[in-house]
């Protein structure tokens, strides 16, 4: 596995680790996610791939802190993640973001800010140099000051992953996040997401092309409700678990 | 500008000004957050409230104000109530809850015999306002505007993703319950120009407008307060030019402002656009 080098993980002995322990997660009455567990370190990508209503979107979430468990835990650095942390940064899938909302590329990237400025006080230089530095990163430094209806949907993505660097987070939660971009634009996000991993990061994304898996992820999480198998991409990308997660009959009560 | 002699007509225009302005200010939420249907029908839930506070403590400057407050947060709740306790969605059980309220305010009202001042309720009357609504208005906009400004950021960062927020650590749903009891409370201070009918259109309409001439946030929240309060204030005076009430003189100069926008906003307009597009 990759050695940490992000500065922020180097001075660690140990990589800084994500556990997920027997997650229960529970919309209404129906069991939305049970016995999900995964144990991963920064450096990696893992891929949670799975059918539609497998409950991807449910896991991200529940990792961010958006949804309350009904069991089970989650562990960032050996402590339980409280509501939210500074150091998770969730990315939502584009579809569900307001791309008419009248909000500069620039703007977007300062919300990441937000945890280490608070309400009122203004940005300080670190601030500031943090937002130059995620925005040069995601090479959108000519689009900063661009509306972001005005941008492709890898441009879209791209400054998300800005806000999360913004954010100085370890872990970025991706929802989907190569849907709906054309070729070009996804072989790029995928070159960026290995380059954000190999910084030392952590990059957990739900991801539906079958082809593209081996290229991207070190990890998969295969996901039907439940943890059908976690590992290696070697260990679990197999024909055999594959049609245990997505063969059979259709699930019951499918949910997003 | 031999109306603007008169004191009561100073009023006016100074009471046009102030609740154009901040109703333009607090419209830029509304439309952000596209909440007007929901605003719409809270503030048809004031009416109800102000015939209950009268049948209960008279009427006097508080029990109306208190009255259609307390209306409004009930019929919010209720409706929040309805939908997570049936299948109904709380779109519909808000506008089955206010318009059952509405009748029952007007029966009500007809009843206690304030027919003139229901007139005054639904439509406004800013002619009729005293120093002291003046002086009521100037605290609501203070205390609205300055909490909406001294918020801004984590309020922006709701609208824009709210569950984005949420993990930066922003309180997204007291935010939301504090911006909705801002909203009703901006609601009520605009009575009495335009009268709970009329109310919506101040806010919503100015930011709106904004929103199709530029893309800056703060533009639209500054721009929707200066056209709010501006064309509020032309509008008295367009009411006195052409002898017409000024509550929906006010909505209808906003509304002409708007008209123009739609078509011939350079960026966003339909003329404006299509005339891009031929070049």
């Amino acid at each position: 596995m990759t050695v940490a080098t992000h500065e922020s993980c180097a001075h660690c002995a140990h990589h800084h680790e994500l556990v997920v322990e027997n997650l229960h997660v529970r919309y209404r009455h129906i069991d939305a996610l049970h016995d999900v567990s995964l144990a991963t370190s920064c450096g990696a990508c893992v891929a949670l791939i799975g059918p539609n209503g497998a409950g991807k979107s449910t896991l991200l979430k529940a990792i961010a802190g958006l949804i309350p468990l009904a069991g089970g835990r989650i562990l960032w650095r050996g402590t339980k993640v409280a509501k939210w942390s500074r150091e998770i940064a969730y990315l939502p899938q584009r579809e569900n973001v307001d791309w008419q909302f009248p909000i500069t590329v620039e703007r977007v990237v300062r919300m990441g800010r937000y945890p280490q400025a608070g309400w009122w006080k203004p940005f300080s230089t670190t601030d500031e140099a943090a937002i130059s530095r995620a925005i040069g990163l995601m090479e959108l430094t000519d689009l900063a000051h661009r509306q972001i209806s005005e941008l492709s949907g890898g441009q879209q993505q791209r400054v998300f992953l800005a806000r999360a660097l913004a954010q100085e987070a370890h872990v970025l939660l991706l929802d989907e996040p190569f849907t709906g971009l054309d070729r070009n634009s996804k072989a790029a996000l995928a070159a960026t997401l290995r380059e954000i991993a190999a910084e030392g990061r952590l990059v957990v994304a739900s991801h539906h092309d079958m082809d593209t898996v081996r290229d991207i992820y070190d990890e998969v999480l295969l996901l039907r409700r439940s943890a059908i198998a976690f590992g290696s991409v070697d260990e679990v990308f197999t024909t055999e678990l594959l049609d245990q997660t997505f063969g059979g009959k259709e699930m019951p009560c499918p949910i997003g | 500008m031999e109306p603007l002699r008169h004191p009561f007509n100073q009023r006016a225009i100074i009471a046009a000004l102030l609740i154009g302005f901040t109703n333009g200010y607090a419209s830029a939420f509304v439309v952000l957050r596209k909440s007007a249907l929901k605003v719409g029908s809270l503030s048809h839930a004031l009416l109800p409230g102000i015939a209950v506070a009268i049948l209960v403590a008279g009427l006097n400057d508080w029990s109306a104000f208190l009255g259609s407050l307390f209306a409004a947060l009930l019929i919010g709740l209720g409706s929040l109530a309805v939908s997570r306790g049936s299948r109904i969605d709380q779109d519909s059980a808000l506008a089955i809850l206010y318009t059952a309220a509405f009748s029952g305010g007007i029966i009500l009202l007809r009843r206690l015999g304030v027919t003139q001042e229901m007139d005054e309720w639904l439509f406004g009357n800013i002619m009729g306002l005293r120093d002291s609504d003046l002086w009521t208005n100037f605290w609501i906009s203070f205390g609205a505007l300055g909490l909406l400004t001294a918020l801004h950021r984590p309020l922006l960062m709701t609208l824009f993703d709210a569950e984005v927020a949420a993990t930066l650590g922003v309180p997204v749903r007291a935010l939301n319950y504090l911006l909705l009891a801002v909203l009703i409370v901006v609601l009520i201070s605009s009575l009495q120009a335009v009268g709970c009918m009329l109310a919506l259109g101040l806010l919503v309409t100015p930011a709106a407008t904004v929103y199709l001439l530029t893309d800056s946030t703060n533009a639209m929240f500054w721009g929707g307060s200066l056209l709010g309060g501006l064309a509020s204030a032309f509008a008295v005076l367009v009411g006195w030019w052409l002898n017409i009430e000024q509550g929906p003189a006010i909505v209808l100069v906003l509304g002409a402002c708007f008209l123009a926008a739609f078509l011939f906003s350079p960026k966003y307009g339909l003329l404006g656009r299509s005339r891009n597009k031929a070049r």
